[in-house]
Parts: structure tokens; C-alpha cells; sequence
């Protein structure tokens, strides 16, 4: 295989790599391809309240399940004074406070922080009972609420076609204050929610159904009861119904809590028991929602990368990974266009620099320090010094310069000077030891020349390198670098003409 | 001060200069210099010790050398080489570009003379032969080895087309074959420097017949030198049939498959080989007014056979298939 396949090939491969793992970041972990995009997470809320009768008590409070559209981003439990554990029964999960002695009003905590994503809410199937357990209603004071349930239930099956359309009926007509039947049974059990007597009614009919509890997740709600909705079983799958509405499905931002099951709280050992929940939205950058939700899951891609790093680390990083992009317009400016510059990457190094002076500053030092170095090293040349000492004196004189530079602008108050220490000082001393040469063999045109090359790239990469997307980029997806470098690669292999040189063989166009 | 030659007139079509068969910067690396020069036979080329000494075996005539100096040497040792000399060169081995010769051409006193008239004392001289040693003129800053070469006794038919500096010719030799060939005048405006960009003239020579075809200064054809006013019609190299010779026979030498050849005019000597060069530069293209691309394909499309003739055979080819006649 000619070297210039292989170069298309193994380009074409590292840019699918690349591109491939910034896609499954960006749709499987949810890191976000443009900046500044924002996730909602809520914050929910459980407080558990009991009066303690004063002798051992337990509270056992059931945790959410875990719900396709909702990724739990973290949880805490507060309870001072209480031992606490989760235990793990019939498929549930439940938090359990306990402690030997209690009196008085007791609060207990729990809260978790969600994250809504889009998908189905419940998987399928679910392994719950489907066994129908019929009401009692053969007393004698019983006789005209069993006339009633009968009758709703006759009129719903008449109307509809099969399980859903029937459950849509019935809660239809249960909601219904003109339904003399309705208004009968509900009569007859005053206690009950509606969901209470559609469960009633459904058991009748013979349909399996029971009860989710959860939470309609609304900005800054306090002191919610969680809310109720029924599902019920079709013979092939379960399907939840929203019952005031008596739609099937469940409702877009509900959060379920509890599924089937028994009671949500218990408490031993305590009276005037309950649970009551708040909920908060926060607005939080995508990219920590996604960092969030990878670090329970232990993301190889994540847990390996420069974010298991200490924060510090990450931002000499968020530094480092641009200096790729910077060689790339180096590399771009030298092949398509042929600018002359002084050191290949050295124009990358002043862009770096400029990063942290901002770039009117930094120009204004770089060309200082170049001026100034110059003059230096013309009277240093005279003094006879060999290569490497004259380097190491004009290395000295940089820095002198710099902190020069640093003190007298600080005391002008002008703070921004006292960045100047980002400049790379070898580098500087080099750049300068070069431009003398050049200067006394080529003249002092062709310093200006190098110079302003040098410049010209160093803007062009500062301005590239700034770009709050090309930041975003590179540090959210440094898989991407791949992709650069398949794209160095190809440039490397372009042997068409540079701009410069259409200007330079014009004469040969006649 | 003068524009920048790229800011005067405009841009031609990429696609026009590739009909003409101009070669570009980034062909002639990725085409020619990776896929014929080898890396491992640069270093004949790159130093210039190592091409001296290659061009002996290979009985290619090279300016004398008369010290080289592979460590830092004392001051006096640099006293005692150039103490009894009149003329002669100072170069780094792996300078390039030009960059850190000097050249005497004469004595006054203790003092040395430049070629411009300005005088050079011998502490200069000690300080550009540590410059040298420590590096400053060598590709990556690496330390370097100095040469004390004798002045080349030029011949003086380009007299009169060369202010101040000595003109040298520059053959493009692929794969054994010449295919282009230029002159370069020094002028006044190029300060004594032979360096195109610099305001030097480039006079393109027919390759058949060593006879000047074209001259170029700062990209714009000329007919007559800019100083010395000689037109360039009448201008003829000398021994043109060894000089191409010289050129050709560097292949086997070096090995480098696209190689460019610096040969200049001794009076006595005839042509001499002053240095190769594995990256020659594409000025040539401007003086001769033609693109190197069509005769390097031309080349490159050759069988096998043909590729193993030797250096009389293709020498032959060259002048007759690439003369100026037949190109325009």
C-alpha cells in the first residue's frame, strides 16, 4: 500500500474513532456539544414526620425505583441520632431509621437530586402480582353499593372494547358528580380517594390493578402529598391511567415513587405519622449533570480521562489540550498559505501566553521585550561571549525585563502587565538571539517580516484558540484530538499550491 | 523601502501555474524530497566536511580545503591557520541558507578584508569561528564544525555580470538526470548575496547549450544586468559540458534522488562543486520562466533501463531533450 493510502486511511480511521467516541458521549452520557446548555435537576425532598412515644423506633420510609426517565444524580439522608440502613425487600428498596429511645416530634430526611430524561417512563414487563383479589360486598348494608359498583362497571364494559378503553370508562364515570352510582359509592366510603374506590371497582370487575405513588415534579412546591395513579393490567401489559383524567399513560414530569407495594411509610414506635415532600429545580451546566450521572455508573471513557484528575490539574489541561488546535492553524498557515515565521511553534507558545495576558497586553509586552531584548543583544555581541553564555545572558536579561516590567506598571497601577510572567522566557531569549542574526545578515526589514509572521499566526491561533467552542471542545471531548490529527495528516499529505506562491510564480503566467 | 514582491501585482489561478507544470513548496516535499532523498544519505549533503570528502573519492573537484576544526579550537590554533593566509572562507559545516560564511579577500595589516571593503580584525574572526562551533548558524541550534576553505579563484567571464559577489550556478539534477540549470548574479541591491529573494538576478541557461534564456530580478524579467548593464543575450558558461557533467556524476555521489547542485567557475580549475543540497529551493522555476514539474514527470515516467545509463548517457539525454528550443 502506497504511504499516501495508508495516510487516508489511517486519518479516515483515527476521525471515525474520534468522532465516534464524541457521539457516544455526547448521546449516551449526555455531554453536551455546545456550551453554555443547561439541564434541569430537581431536587425532591422527603420529610418523615412521627411523634415518638418514647421506646424504640423504626421508621421505614420506601425508596423511588429506579425509573427509566429519571437518572438519580445523587442522594442524601439525614437523621441525627438515628442509625440508618437500606435494606432490599420485595423488589423494593426502603430506607430504615431506628433508634433505641425517641420522645417528641421527630423529623427525618431524605433527598435526592433527578434528572429528566427523555424516554418511556416504566419498562415492560414488570413482575408484579396479577392476582385479583375480589371485594367483600355481600353484607346486607352493602347491598345498594354492590347494586352501584355492578352497575358502573356493566355501563363502562358496554361502552368500551377492551380492558383500557373500560378502565378510561369507569374512571370517567367516577369522576362524573352526576352518576347517581358514582355518587352512592362514594357516599358509602367517605374516607376513600378516588383511586381508593377505582381500585374498589376494578377488583370487582375483575381487572388486576394497583397503585403508584409518586410526585409531580413543579418548581419550588413545599409540603406536597404524593399523588396517586393506577395501573392496571390489560392481560398481555400494564398500562398506567392517570385518574381524574382518565388518560392512559404516565404524565410527562411525574415521579414515581412507589410502585405497586405496600404502604410507603412505616413507623414503629410512633403516632401522627407522614410524609410530606418539596420539590426544587435547579438549572445546572449539562456537562456536570453528565459528569454526575457518569460517576455512579463508573464510565471507563469518564473515570479514565483528564476528569478523574484534581480540579487544579484540569484547568493546566484545559491549557494543554488547546495547544493542539494552535499547531493545527501553524500547520494550516504553513502549508496552504506559506507564512515565514521565526520558529515553527513558537507563534503557538506566544498564543498560549496571550491566552492569559489577553491579547492587546501581550502584544504590547511581546514587542517590548523583543525591542528591548534586541538592543541588548546587539551590545551583548560586542562583548565577545560564546553562543551559549550570550543565550543564558539575554535569558537573564528577559527576566530582568520582565520583572521590570511587572513592578513599574503595577506601581502605574497597571495590573494587567503583571501577567507578563506567562511569556515563555527561553523561548523569548532565543526568538531574540535569532532575530539579531537575522538582523545583521538579512537586514532589519526581514526581522519585521519574521516578526509580524510570527504575530500574525500567534493572533490567528490566540483567536482560534479562545473560541469558547473550540474550549468547549477540547476539553469536553479531547477524543476529538483524533480527529485533529487525522486532519494534520491529510493536510500533510496536500501537495498542491500555497498562497504565497500564486503571488510568486505570477511571472510565470504569461 | 520596497513592497514585498507578494504585494505587488495579484494572484494567479492554481490551476493555471498547473498546466504550466510549476512545481509548488508542498509537491516538491511530499513528490520529490520524502520519495527520492533518503534520510539516511543526508548527512553526505547536510555537512559540507562530508561532501568534501565524498566528492574526493568520487574524484568530483572541490574548492581546497585548508582546516577544519571539529572541536572548539584555541585561539591560537585559528591564529596559526589564518595568520599566513590571504584569501579565504569561513564556513560552518551544516550552516544553511547561506547563513555564517565570511569571506576575505584580502590583508591590511593585521586587520582582514571583506569582499564590501570593510575591515574584519582577528578577534572578529575568532568570534564567528566560536559562533560557528557553538552552533548558532546549524539547523536546531546543534553544535557544528568549522571549515577554512581558500577562496575559489573565480573565472572572470561573469566579471561583468556579478556586483561585488560571485555568481554561482545552480543545477537541479533528478534522479542522475540535470533538468534545469540557473546562474545567480549578485547586485548591488542584494547586497553581494546570491539569494534571489534578496534582489540577486537568476538568468535562467539553456541546458544544451550553457547560453543564458532568461533573467529574473525580484520576480520581473530583465535583459541586462542592473548594475553593470551587460545584457544578458550574449552571456555563455564556459566548460558548459563538464559543469553539467560535474552536476550529474553528484547522484552517484550522494545518492539523493532529487538533488540541486551549487558549481562554481575556478579560473584554473574549471567548474567546481561547492556544495549539494538535498532541498533545493524553487527560484529556479522564476528564472528560467518554465516549470520544473513537466521535466521531473518526464523523468519520473522513464523505465528501468533507461534510469541505468550512466552519467555520459544521461548527460546527453538531458542537454538534447531539455533544450531551451525544444521547451518553448
Amino acid at each position: 500500500m502506497s504511504p499516501r493510502a495508508q495516510v487516508y486511511i489511517l486519518a479516515a480511521l483515527l476521525a471515525l474513532m474520534g468522532a465516534g467516541l464524541t457521539a457516544y458521549k455526547h448521546f449516551e452520557l449526555g455531554f453536551p456539544l455546545l456550551p453554555g446548555e443547561y439541564r434541569t435537576v430537581w431536587t425532591i425532598e422527603a420529610k418523615v414526620r412521627f411523634n415518638a412515644d418514647g421506646g424504640p423506633v423504626k421508621a421505614a420510609l420506601t425508596l423511588p425505583r429506579a425509573q427509566r426517565n429519571m437518572e438519580v444524580l445523587g442522594e442524601t439522608f439525614s437523621s441525627s441520632g438515628y442509625g440508618f440502613n437500606i435494606i432490599h425487600e420485595d423488589d423494593e428498596y426502603r430506607a430504615v431509621w431506628a433508634r433505641r429511645a425517641a420522645s417528641g416530634a421527630q423529623s427525618l430526611f431524605y433527598q435526592l437530586d433527578v434528572h429528566q430524561t427523555p424516554g418511556a417512563a416504566l419498562e415492560q414487563p414488570l413482575d408484579l402480582s396479577t392476582e385479583v383479589t375480589k371485594p367483600f360486598l355481600g353484607a346486607r348494608e352493602q347491598e345498594a353499593v354492590r347494586l352501584a359498583i355492578y352497575s358502573l362497571v356493566d355501563s363502562a364494559r358496554e361502552r368500551s372494547s377492551d380492558t383500557k378503553t373500560f378502565t378510561t370508562e369507569l374512571l370517567t364515570a367516577l369522576g362524573d358528580k352526576r352518576n347517581q352510582d358514582r355518587n352512592l359509592i362514594f357516599g358509602f366510603y367517605k374516607d376513600r380517594s378516588l383511586v381508593d374506590v377505582a381500585l374498589l371497582v376494578l377488583a370487582a370487575a375483575d381487572i388486576p390493578a394497583h397503585r403508584i405513588r409518586g410526585l409531580y415534579l413543579e418548581d419550588d412546591r413545599r409540603r406536597l402529598d404524593p399523588e396517586d395513579l393506577l395501573e392496571i393490567y390489560d392481560g398481555k401489559r400494564w398500562v398506567v391511567f392517570e385518574p381524574v383524567s382518565g388518560s392512559p399513560g404516565v404524565p410527562k414530569n411525574f415521579f414515581i415513587w412507589q410502585r405497586g407495594g405496600k404502604s410507603l411509610l412505616d413507623v414503629e414506635g410512633g403516632r401522627d405519622s407522614g410524609v410530606t415532600f418539596s420539590v426544587i429545580s435547579n438549572d445546572v451546566p449539562a456537562r456536570d449533570v453528565a459528569m454526575l450521572s457518569t460517576s455512579q455508573e463508573k464510565e471507563a471513557l469518564v473515570d479514565f480521562s483528564i476528569y478523574s484528575l484534581p480540579i487544579e490539574q484540569q484547568s493546566i489541561f484545559k491549557l494543554i489540550l488547546l495547544v493542539p488546535v494552535g499547531a493545527l492553524v501553524v500547520v494550516l498557515l504553513r502549508v496552504f498559505v506559506g507564512l515565514r515565521t521565526s520558529g515553527t511553534f513558537m507563534p503557538v507558545l506566544l498564543a498560549i501566553a496571550f491566552i492569559e495576558t489577553q491579547l492587546l497586553t501581550g502584544l504590547s509586552i511581546f514587542v517590548l521585550i523583543l525591542i528591548l531584548g534586541l538592543w541588548v543583544r546587539f551590545y551583548l555581541s560586542r562583548l565577545n561571549l560564546l553562543l551559549v553564555a550570550r543565550i543564558a545572558a539575554v535569558v537573564v536579561t528577559v527576566v530582568i525585563l520582565m520583572g521590570a516590567i511587572s513592578v513599574v506598571s503595577y506601581k502605574l497601577g497597571i495590573e494587567q502587565a503583571l501577567t507578563v510572567t506567562f511569556f515563555p522566557m527561553i523561548i523569548l531569549a532565543w526568538t531574540i538571539e535569532r532575530m539579531s542574526i537575522v538582523w545583521e545578515e538579512d537586514g532589519p526589514y526581514e526581522v519585521v517580516v519574521q516578526a509580524g509572521g510570527s504575530l500574525l499566526v500567534a493572533v490567528l491561533a490566540w483567536w482560534v484558540m479562545t473560541n469558547r467552542f473550540i474550549e468547549h471542545w477540547t476539553f469536553n471531548f479531547p477524543e476529538l484530538l483524533l480527529v485533529l490529527l487525522g486532519v494534520i495528516m491529510i493536510v500533510g499529505n496536500y501537495t498542491g499550491f500555497r498562497l504565497g506562491e500564486l503571488a510568486r510564480f505570477r511571472q510565470l503566467v504569461r | 523601502m520596497q513592497l514585498p514582491s507578494f504585494l505587488r501585482g495579484g494572484l494567479v489561478s492554481p490551476f493555471t501555474l498547473r498546466k504550466l507544470g510549476v512545481l509548488g513548496m508542498n509537491a516538491r516535499n511530499v513528490h520529490y524530497i520524502a520519495r527520492y532523498n533518503d534520510r539516511d544519505k543526508y548527512p553526505v549533503v547536510d555537512d559540507k566536511l562530508n561532501t568534501k570528502r565524498a566528492a574526493k573519492r568520487y574524484r568530483i573537484p572541490v574548492p581546497e580545503l585548508i582546516a577544519a576544526f571539529e572541536t572548539q579550537p584555541s585561539r591560537s590554533r585559528v591564529m596559526q591557520v589564518i595568520t599566513p593566509l590571504q584569501k579565504f572562507v569561513i564556513k560552518p559545516a551544516r550552516g544553511s541558507g547561506g547563513k555564517g560564511i565570511l569571506v576575505i579577500t584580502g590583508r591590511d595589516g593585521d586587520d582582514y578584508l571583506k569582499p564590501s571593503g570593510n575591515k574584519v580584525t582577528a578577534l572578529d574572526i575568532q568570534r564567528h569561528v566560536s559562533n560557528i562551533h557553538s552552533g548558532l548558524y546549524s539547523l536546531g541550534g546543534k553544535p557544528d564544525r568549522v571549515m577554512i576553505e581558500a577562496l575559489v579563484d573565480f573565472d572572470p567571464v561573469f566579471d561583468r555580470y556579478s556586483f561585488e559577489g560571485v555568481p554561482d550556478i545552480r543545477v537541479i539534477v533528478f534522479r542522475g538526470f540535470p533538468v534545469m540549470a540557473m546562474l545567480r548574479c549578485s547586485t548591488h541591491a542584494s547586497d553581494g548575496k546570491a539569494n534571489l529573494h534578496q534582489g540577486a538576478v537568476g538568468v535562467g541557461i539553456d541546458l544544451s547549450t550553457g547560453k543564458s534564456c532568461h533573467a529574473v530580478q525580484r520576480g520581473v524579467r530583465i535583459e541586462k544586468h542592473p548594475d553593470t548593464e551587460m545584457p544578458f543575450s550574449d552571456l555563455v558558461v564556459p566548460d558548459w559540458g563538464d559543469l553539467v557533467r560535474l552536476a550529474a556524476s553528484c547522484y552517484e555521489m550522494t545518492g539523493l534522488g532529487y538533488l540541486g547542485c551549487d558549481i562554481v567557475l575556478d579560473r584554473k580549475r574549471g567548474p567546481l562543486l561547492l556544495e549539494a543540497n538535498a532541498r533545493p529551493g524553487l527560484a529556479i522555476q522564476i528564472a528560467n520562466g518554465i516549470g520544473l514539474r513537466t521535466r521531473l514527470e518526464h523523468i519520473e515516467a522513464m523505465d528501468l533501463e533507461q534510469l541505468e545509463k550512466n552519467v555520459e548517457e544521461r548527460v546527453n539525454y538531458s542537454m538534447d531533450y531539455f533544450a531551451a528550443e525544444s521547451i518553448a
